[in-house]
């Protein structure tokens, strides 16, 4: 009997690919049906994000913590959730109705991979904006005319492979489903981009290719670190019944000693690279092993001091010893790991100088494709960072946060100012990606612990907000690019201006969205960017000063092209009709998110905010 | 010497090991009752690939059989016909997935009508004669053994290369394979002869404790040992199509029909591999045994296993650059199939049985993706009579499903999750680092780093494979139709169309129906065994014990083994 939750991230996760493999079914000529059928399995995508939202909403609101707020309890952190399943599953306990949105299934047992899905704050809101944009996507294809059959089952499929990713909590399926989802952009660009899309294609495989390779090596070198001491030990005393059984002549002593478990847990993993952060940084007697008991109250130790990692029952000293005989527990593994995994994300976020892919992709993907593009799988980077990169090399991020930021910082201004030169609408758009991405790196790396810990927590949320609002307005704007491209039939700047005139709606919605990308208060843009500018100041205002200056780039880049495109009066544009019902359906729907999320973040900062408070309580309280 | 007890021994054992032999005997019966074919009129005239299905059909019911038997008794090794032969979960499992490979490769030939109706006993004869060679390869347990085995499965492969009558490449292809060929086996039987010369036995057991012992004695390699097992590489070298002895390999699976090809890209590696596999890791498992010193355990992989490694390495890295400029199909694959004869070579070179395991995986996938990639090229061949990278553009268009099976089966040789290809690979790879950590953890250091460049060696690999292989993609998917191709007249509506003269029953759009759904099988396979890994890698895990060494020591394959 599977467990509520199970079945539902199951869902999520597998619908679109259900619908894909139900377009085959269609015969060739209903076409029409075909783009109904494959919005109707994007809708019902998205009606399944929303019911797993309101879910996990639902449990977050259910504890209260220790002052009595609700949502902030302890006990809905992503850890303190996995932990409890894993000793749950370790002693069978029956979950049927389960909903703590945490469910893992074993899948491979060689490696120990576990179909292991689950949300928290900072995925599950990357996990709504993918089902909502992919969903917008599907309206705007109308206009795709050639083999649409394959068209709509790729676009499904990458649904699939992101989604995925997003919910995977166990680093071996992430790996899958980001893989998964190559393929299809891979096709989609080369098949129903624009003239040099075989070019652009290849380019984008190549660098993915080469980051997932990274990414791979990390993989298999993060699963060689033994993680006894750090999970239940219920299933370490199960292993060793199993080995001793095994290996004729084990004592049961010898087979306990023995045993070695390894894992591709996000969780585990993580813990195991804060135990070692604590490790070489000489204070591993701050390392501590839980409270057996499932105590109701704050996990960190009575002085403040300890942090409790290691699982209950284990011998701290013997845990210690052998966490540092481990290959996992030198400085060299963990910088070549963090590396390795930053390399692997940066390509994807993109940061600058992997970034070089992302302008001709876009500028040759078809417009529902780069609003994918930009939307979502540009997040799937950032979000790599914040869900494996960080926790899993905490060490290694602390003593390069500096670097990391500097990195972020340089991709911010590069972007506003190469975006400053563009005259392909498109291409500017894509460099005001890699310029906003930027924002995403500098507030993961304004690590500063103790007292600014709580700016840090700024940065990080700041992060999360700026990739939503960024899904948000960068889809709308590249589909804005769209419709003006079906009229005129080129992206050039210069050859537009005046469309003001012809189409006031198409205007009027564009000039909300403009002003979300530039930052402006109220609108969703400004949240995201103040809380980094303010994280990032209290971390370093060597990295903070260009940060701000930039937003004047910002707001001159995309004012001149405001300027360039719907101002002043031009004979050639005098003619094109409004925005269609079908194109303001896709526009009003972000515009309206763009204005409440610029007006009320808490919409999704109230559940967002407690996750990322974990996250960053975890990992600050590593520092002395 | 045969003294009368000696053969009421004999005698009582026959029959039990002729139990032991039934698949080897099936195929063998199929291959006189083939031959016995051209004396009957009647039979002589139809097509016999049926009659070659059903021997192989009865050969896999009989072996799958027996491997669940093998796995029901606790997975013995049983050393039969005097010791000639070994029946272990090992060969069994290698010999199921031969019989498995030649079937489809039948199969593959009922489809593209290669062979004619004329030549088909022929055919099939010497394609059964080929498997039971390599069967025989998988199984062989004396050093004499070996080279009969090798033997025997090249000698058909020879023929089979050559078979395309009055084809000036088929016979130069040919020629070039009986040349390298002979020269190979030569050197190889040089070294057994030097083998069994110094160490007065031919018994794969007996002679890996003599060799351990001898090493253990000068604590690493006296000029004779080293020469002798060198030469015996050469010989399997020149079956994995390894550099340096490589050349053969482009040049014949040009010459040779693309279902040959197939066959010989799959089975006979999957033979040669099993059988070096078999070689190193049983004088791995008496090194490991024997030794005194706690470094003994380290001084095979440290010697040979990284000899064969830095072969493997050398390998996989020129098979890829090769390929990159290749523009003939069968030519590019050949490059590919030297490169994945690389990354299996890793995965033997550290002698672990998990790695040994994991190679098996990695034979599975190979198979499906191989020969399905093969299969695509034979398709494409019969209908647009060309082999090179233009009669592949566009081909989406023409036809769906062969674009789009061929596009998994090479993102499966390129390593692509949740494809086999991945899964195999994955599991070479943790193998690779997982023995280069356990090296590192036994004071051999020098070892470990070796193993990890190993490991990194094949990860950049994977990376520049993508190139060429995402070529052939590209110009299936992404490119229009090339003028240059002589396209089928009804090109856009049919599917598949098979030229008239080479449909073996001339069923016109029946063929491509049924090429539809083989291929369609092999890709569902593929993804199949992709994403479920549990029931093969128990198999394959069960096929690997073979090679545990009796006596437990914390060696190279306590941190693979010791978790489960």
């Amino acid at each position: 009997m599977p467990e509520t939750d199970l079945l539902w991230m199951s869902l999520l996760v597998f619908l679109p690919a259900g619908f894909a493999a139900g377009l085959l079914l269609f015969p060739s000529r209903w076409v029409e049906a075909m783009r109904w059928w494959a919005l109707f399995g994007t809708a019902g995508t998205l009606s399944v994000s929303l019911c797993v939202l309101v879910g996990y909403y639902n449990m977050l609101d259910r504890q209260q913590d220790r002052s009595g707020r609700p949502l902030h309890s302890v006990h809905t952190r992503l850890d303190a959730r996995a932990d409890q399943a894993a000793s749950d599953a370790a002693r069978d306990v029956p979950r049927y109705l389960a909903d703590d949105w945490v469910a893992r299934r074993p899948w491979i047992d060689r490696f120990d991979v576990d179909f292991a899905l689950g949300v928290d704050g900072i995925s599950l809101p990357l996990a709504v904006l993918t089902a909502l944009v992919t969903f917008l996507a599907v309206v705007a294809s109308w206009k795709i005319d050639r083999s649409v059959r394959g068209y709509l089952a790729l676009v499904l499929l990458l649904e699939t492979g992101v989604l995925g990713a997003f919910l995977a909590l166990d680093f071996f399926l992430f790996y899958v489903f980001y893989e998964v989802m190559l393929l299809p952009m891979y096709v989609l660009i080369g098949l129903w981009g624009g003239g040099r899309r075989r070019y652009a294609a290849l380019k984008f495989v190549l660098y993915t290719l080469l980051g997932s390779v990274g990414l791979l090596v990390a993989l298999i070198g993060l699963y060689s670190a033994n993680v006894r001491d750090f999970v239940d030990q219920d299933e370490v005393k199960t292993k060793a019944t199993m080995l001793q059984k095994a290996t004729p002549g084990l004592t049961a002593e010898e087979a306990l000693t023995r045993v070695e478990v390894h894992t591709f847990d996000f969780v585990t993993l993580s813990k195991v690279g804060r135990a070692v952060m604590l490790v070489l940084n000489g204070q591993a007697d701050r390392l501590a092993v839980k409270p057996k008991t499932t105590a109701r109250d704050e996990p960190t130790g009575a002085d403040g001091k300890q942090v409790q990692l290691l699982s209950p029952g284990v011998d701290r000293a013997a845990a210690i010893d052998r966490l540092r005989a481990q290959a996992v527990c030198t400085k060299e593994f963990q910088y070549l790991m963090f590396v390795l995994l930053f390399a692997g994300f940066a390509v994807k976020v993109p940061i600058v100088p992997l970034h070089s892919w992302l302008p001709d992709a876009h500028v040759e993907a078809p417009t529902p494709i780069s609003m994918i593009l930009a939307g979502v799988l540009l997040k799937l980077g950032g979000y790599g960072l914040i869900r494996v990169a960080f926790p899993v090399c905490p060490w290694a991020a602390n003593e390069l946060a500096w670097w990391v930021g500097l990195i972020g910082v340089i991709g911010i201004v590069y972007g506003a100012f190469v975006a400053m030169g563009q005259t392909d609408f498109k291409k500017l758009l894509a460099y005001s990606s890699v310029s906003h991405m930027g924002f995403v790196v500098l507030g993961l790396a304004a690590w500063s612990a103790g007292s600014g810990s709580k700016y840090w927590e700024w940065g990080v949320s700041g992060a999360l907000f700026q990739m939503v609002a960024h899904g948000i307005t960068a889809s709308a704007l590249f589909f804005i690019v769209g419709v003006v491209y079906d009229r005129a039939h080129h992206r050039d700047l210069n050859k537009f201006g005046g469309l003001y005139e012809p189409m006031p709606l198409y205007s009027g919605l564009s000039a909300v969205l403009f002003f979300a990308s530039m930052g402006l208060p109220g609108l969703c843009g400004f949240f995201g960017e103040f809380t980094v500018f303010m994280a990032a100041w209290s971390y370093s205002p060597a990295l903070a000063v260009p940060a701000v200056l930039s937003v004047i780039l910002t707001a001159g880049y995309l004012l001149w092209a405001w300027q360039r495109v719907y101002f002043g009066t031009n004979p050639g544009t005098k003619t094109f009709p409004d925005l269609s019902p079908r194109e303001a359906a896709v526009l009003i729907p972000f515009a309206l998110l763009a204005i409440a999320l610029g007006v009320w973040p808490n919409l999704v900062m109230s559940w967002m905010e407690p996750s990322v408070g974990g996250w960053v309580a975890n990992m600050a309280a590593l520092k002395p | 010497m045969l003294t009368p007890s000696n053969i009421d021994a004999l005698q009582t054992a026959l029959g039990s090991d002729l139990l032991l032999f039934l698949p080897e005997l099936v195929v063998a019966g199929g291959v006189v009752f083939l031959l016995l074919c051209r004396l009957v009129k009647a039979l002589d005239r139809s097509h016999l690939g049926g009659v070659a299905v059903a021997v192989l059909g009865v050969a896999l019911l009989v072996a799958v059989v027996g491997v669940r038997e093998a796995a029901g008794s606790a997975a013995v090794s049983t050393p039969y016909f005097a010791g000639m032969l070994i029946s272990d979960p090992f060969s069994a499992f290698v010999r199921t997935l031969l019989l498995a490979a030649a079937l489809l490769t039948v199969l593959l030939t009922l489809l593209t009508g290669i062979p004619d109706r004329d030549d088909s006993g022929d055919f099939y004869a010497l394609l059964l004669g080929g498997t039971l060679g390599m069967m025989l390869m998988t199984a062989a347990n004396h050093l004499m053994l070996v080279f009969i085995a090798v033997e025997m499965a090249s000698l058909p492969s020879y023929a089979l290369a050559g078979f395309l009558k009055g084809r000036r490449q088929g016979s130069e292809a040919a020629l070039k394979y009986v040349v390298f060929g002979a020269g190979a086996s030569g050197v190889m039987l040089y070294g057994i002869s030097l083998l069994a010369g110094t160490f007065g036995t031919g018994y794969l057991p007996n002679l890996a404790s003599a060799v351990a012992a001898r090493m253990g004695a000068a604590g690493g390699f006296d000029p004779l040992l080293l020469t002798g097992l060198t030469l015996v590489f050469v010989g399997l070298g020149f079956k994995l199509a390894a550099v340096p002895f490589h050349f053969w390999c482009p040049d014949v699976f040009e010459g040779a029909a693309a279902e040959v090809a197939g066959f010989l890209s799959v089975a006979s590696k999957a033979a040669a591999v099993a059988l070096t596999a078999r070689l190193l890791l049983t004088l791995q498992a008496a090194g490991s045994t024997m030794g005194a010193s706690p470094a003994s355990p380290w001084l095979l992989p440290g010697t040979v296993g990284l000899g064969v490694g830095i072969a493997g390495a050398v390998t996989v890295t020129f098979g890829n650059l090769a390929a990159f400029g290749q523009t003939n199909l069968k030519r590019l694959l050949a490059y590919s199939t030297i490169a994945h004869a690389g990354y299996m070579l890793l995965g033997v070179a550290v002698l672990t049985p998990a790695a040994a395991s994991a190679v098996l995986y990695y034979l599975v996938a190979y198979l499906l993706m191989n020969l399905g990639a093969f299969a695509v090229v034979a398709l494409v061949r019969n209908a647009t009579g060309a082999e090179d990278l233009a009669a592949y553009r566009g081909l989406v268009w023409r036809s769906p499903v062969l674009a789009v099976t061929m596009a998994l089966f090479l993102f499966s040789l390129l390593g692509f999750p949740p494809l086999a290809g991945f899964a195999g690979k994955f599991q070479v790879f943790a193998a690779v680092y997982d023995a280069g950590k356990g090296a590192s953890g036994a004071g051999r250091p020098d070892l470990g780093t070796a193993f990890y460049a190993l490991f990194a060696v094949g990860a950049v690999n994977t990376a520049i494979s993508a190139y060429y292989y995402l070529r052939v993609v590209r110009a299936m998917i992404l490119d229009a139709p090339g003028s240059t191709v002589s396209s089928p007249k009804s090109g856009a509506v049919d599917p598949v169309p098979v030229s008239p003269d080479l449909g073996p029953a001339n069923s016109g759009p029946a063929t491509p129906y049924a090429a539809s759904v083989y291929l369609t099988v092999l890709a569902a396979l593929l993804v199949a065994a992709g994403v479920v890994w549990n029931p093969i890698t128990a198999a394959t895990d069960r096929a690997a014990a073979a090679f545990v060494p009796a006596v437990r020591v914390p060696g190279p394959n306590a941190g693979g083994a010791a978790q489960r």
